[in-house]
């Protein structure tokens, strides 16, 4: 069927004309509003207050999803919501990484908030159609899209039957539908965001956000990966939604002062086009020059975050990925970005599934999906492992959660808690290619043990205690989730502040609000309980900073100047923070210093602490983390580092460990790590100016400004 | 013996030994790093023919990257 003919098949179920409103200064102070359940389109003004405390982005997204739920609100809820919003800095086109959006649900996988940062160029079109927002909320009755027409300035709910989920095709389908023209000059004005066939089967759904690429004539897409928000999109019975756009001008955001963010761009440029070769080569290897870099420091997951290196890791080594991308293509996943990281392979010709034998462009791998669907699930087949990635991408699947979960599963099946009985004929021991992507396949279908898998692996721990009897503790300890989110691909093991970067996170174990392996386990630049305390207020507040703003963290710190290496604290590239500071205060108007900066995360991040407290989590106990993520559960993997863990034995526990058997090492060790862990929270939730129990302080609040009166009475309540 | 200490930790010491070798040594394979011998910075370009002294206190400061 031609895009005609599928657009014949629409049924208008609403359209909403709105009044346009430029933006100024980064902002336009309106949310569009849609409900799914009524068909009702409306603008909602955005209060002075709201756009003083919590600035746009992630903020504007919690702020919306706390008023717009109730605290025992469950994913597919009617009222759970979707709300996208890009932040002040989106859309500009003169620095690099600047169209970035948060997407902000209550998550299917934890119960909690989930928040993602998603390039391509939907939330700058969003913002350039007239608002700072999209908050979606209810279920529509039957498959639809919403159209957002900011040409004509009209918005349309449309009944869609004919498209596809898969997301490749549907992107493809829309733009072509809606763009003015066939002109790939009108198609770049069109962008759609969509889910897949196996995020509507699972719950660790994501959204793609497509944009349209000139040179290849193809639609590209970037992942909101985490948490589950395409499985939301697709409860809601949304397949797709759609923003076009008349073009883009130079300064869309109506910006206070134009030149320092030129002058700040063209000196970011400069750093790309002269240190970037000899420093992480983004352009040319994107994320995945990490790869044997993690390999080489004993780093990268392997079995299920067993170990964290591998002997046939060379195969996926960075250079591999090299030759697999194409070189010399503008890949800015927004105008303008000059690191180009977004990495693609062209013209794969895919071996299994319902597209099999179809020529296509693959997105990736990035360095999460390269170890996720890579090494630790023992695949270093970069053939398959790029499959992979395609399927986990148009089938709607966060590649991270994935990984991680087929890992547990696989280490499960390994240990015969599963057997090919249970799954159904799946063969998962590690390495095995065909079985992973037949799972993933599975997935897609609804059908078999992917329905299992798809769970996610903390429904997955307690199906198997339920009905095959497994040992509860021991799949606590093996499965790598908290909060009930899959941790992103980092061994922690050997690094305690890495450990608390990942488990004490608002959302579960992402990687986006402090990396501090380098920085405390091969640096040992934060012995003491205070310094990592420290990393792990200044990381997670910064790093916020970006989801307020629209921003890509990358061009933060894997590209940096000379200079770097002359300032007082290099891990901060505190030129390139001077250069957020000054690129904010250009387009807002604003006078704001890197002190401020801080706070006004520190605003949101403590509100969305007590978002998850107020339903019912957020406390010490949700920061427990599983024990391989802090030390060797077996012998098999304290054999593998005994060396290392041996010397620590005796320099830093005191116990001599000739005498000791291996189980007895490994409980030993066991104790002293979940000692300082506890030890470690103590002194981070002290520096975050909370309780022993992890509550802000009612103090805390009052003074960054946050003691709202919804708030204090939920944090009343644990005080 | 004649030893140094990198990043807190004893490797032994060689003449003629320089930061490219300690690095060979630690197996850091990363790129961004800065270095610093007793406190002296040494810029990139000098890896190779910076001369570590024995007792020397090496520092590689692996800077963030990833996440």
């Amino acid at each position: 069927m031609n895009v005609q003919e599928l657009k014949a098949k629409h049924k208008l179920l609403k359209e909403f004309s709105y009044p346009h409103k430029e933006l100024f200064r980064g902002y336009t102070d309106k949310v569009l509003y849609i409900n799914m359940d009524t068909n009702e389109v409306k603008e909602k003004a955005v209060p002075a207050a709201m756009k003083e405390k919590f600035i746009g982005g992630k903020g504007y997204g919690l702020r919306l999803l706390w008023d717009g739920t109730r605290p025992d609100t469950k994913w597919n809820d009617n009222d759970n919501e979707i709300i996208i919003s890009p932040g002040p800095i989106s859309g500009i086109t003169q620095y690099a990484g600047s169209g970035k959006s948060l997407v902000v649900s209550i998550s299917p996988l934890t119960d909690i908030v989930i928040d993602s940062n998603v390039g391509g160029y939907f939330g700058p079109f969003l913002k350039f159609s007239g608002f700072d927002a999209l908050e979606i909320q209810g279920k529509a009755k039957n498959d639809v899209i919403i159209v957002i027409d900011g040409i004509n300035h009209k918005i349309s709910i449309e009944e869609a039957p004919g498209e596809e989920i898969d997301s490749h095709i549907i992107a493809e389908q829309l733009t072509e539908m809606y763009s003015e023209t066939s002109d790939p000059r009108d198609m770049k004005n069109v962008s759609v965001i969509s889910a897949g066939m196996a995020a509507q089967n699972t719950l660790i759904g994501l959204l793609n956000f497509s944009w349209y690429d000139i040179k290849r004539k193809k639609c590209r897409l970037k992942q909101a990966g985490r948490g589950g928000i395409g499985t939301v999109l697709r409860d809601k019975k949304i397949k797709a939604v759609v923003v076009k756009v008349p073009g883009i001008s130079q300064d869309p955001n109506h910006v206070a002062d134009m030149e320092p963010i030129k002058e700040r761009g063209a000196r970011f440029a400069r750093e790309m086009k002269e240190l970037d070769a000899q420093q992480c080569r983004m352009k040319q290897e994107g994320t995945a020059h990490l790869v044997n870099v993690m390999n080489d420091y004993d780093l990268l997951p392997t079995h299920n975050f067993k170990f964290g290196s591998h002997k046939e890791a060379d195969k996926i080594h960075s250079r591999v990925w090299n030759s697999k991308f194409t070189q010399g293509m503008n890949d800015g996943c927004w105008i303008g970005c000059t690191m180009n990281c977004c990495k693609g392979v062209d013209d794969f010709e895919l071996k299994t599934g319902p597209y099999k034998g179809h020529k296509v462009i693959v997105d990736g791998p990035e360095y999460e999906t390269a170890a996720g669907v890579g090494s630790n699930i023992g695949i270093f087949n970069p053939e398959a492992i790029i499959e992979l990635n395609f399927y986990c991408d148009t089938y709607g699947i966060d590649t991270i959660s994935f990984g991680t979960l087929v890992a547990f599963a696989m280490e499960c099946y390994e240990k015969g808690i599963i057997n090919k009985e249970r799954t159904g004929g799946l063969e998962l021991n590690f390495g095995n290619i065909d079985a992973s992507l037949e799972l993933i396949h599975q997935m897609a279908r609804g059908e078999g043990f992917g329905k299992i898998a798809g769970l996610g692996v903390r429904k997955m721990k307690n199906y198997f205690a339920e009905h095959y009897g497994a040992d509860i503790n021991f799949m606590n300890d093996i499965g790598m989730e908290n909060k009930g989110l899959e941790y992103s691909q980092y061994v922690s093991k050997e690094s305690l502040a890495q450990q608390g970067g990942y488990a004490m996170t608002n959302k579960g174990p992402q990687h986006d609000e402090a990396w501090l392996i380098f920085m405390d386990m091969v640096s040992n630049r934060i012995p003491t309980f205070e310094n990592k305390a420290e990393a792990l207020h200044y990381f997670p507040m910064f790093r916020t900073w970006f989801g307020l703003m629209g921003l890509c963290k990358l061009p933060w710190n894997d590209v940096e100047p000379e200079s770097n290496a002359l300032e007082a604290e290099p891990n901060k590239v505190p030129e390139h923070v001077d250069n957020y500071v000054t690129i904010y205060n250009a387009v807002t108007g604003s006078n704001i210093d890197k002190h401020e900066l801080i706070r006004q995360s520190e605003r949101v991040y403590n509100f969305q602490r007590t978002f998850n407290i107020r339903r019912g989590y957020g406390l010490r106990k949700h920061d427990a983390q599983p024990y391989r993520a802090a030390g060797p559960v077996t012998a098999e993997e304290y054999l593998s580092r005994q060396e290392l863990y041996d010397k620590q034995m005796k320099e830093l526990i005191g116990v001599d460990p000739k005498e000791k058997t291996v189980e007895e090492k490994v409980a030993i060790t066991r104790k002293y790590r979940e000692n300082r862990y506890e030890q470690l929270l103590d002194a981070v939730y002290k520096r975050r100016g909370w309780t022993p129990n992890g509550v802000p302080t009612l103090e805390h609040m009052r003074d960054l400004g946050m003691d709202l009166p919804e708030v204090v009475e939920v944090l009343k309540k644990h005080l | 013996m004649a030893e140094i200490i990198v990043n807190g930790h004893k490797i032994s010491w060689k003449e003629g030994m320089t930061v490219q070798d300690v690095l060979d040594a630690m197996k850091y394979t990363f790129k961004l790093i800065i270095v610093k011998v007793n406190g002296e910075l040494v810029k990139r370009e000098m890896y190779g023919s910076y001369s570590v002294p024995d007792n020397a206190d090496v520092e590689v400061n692996h800077l963030i990257s990833g996440g």
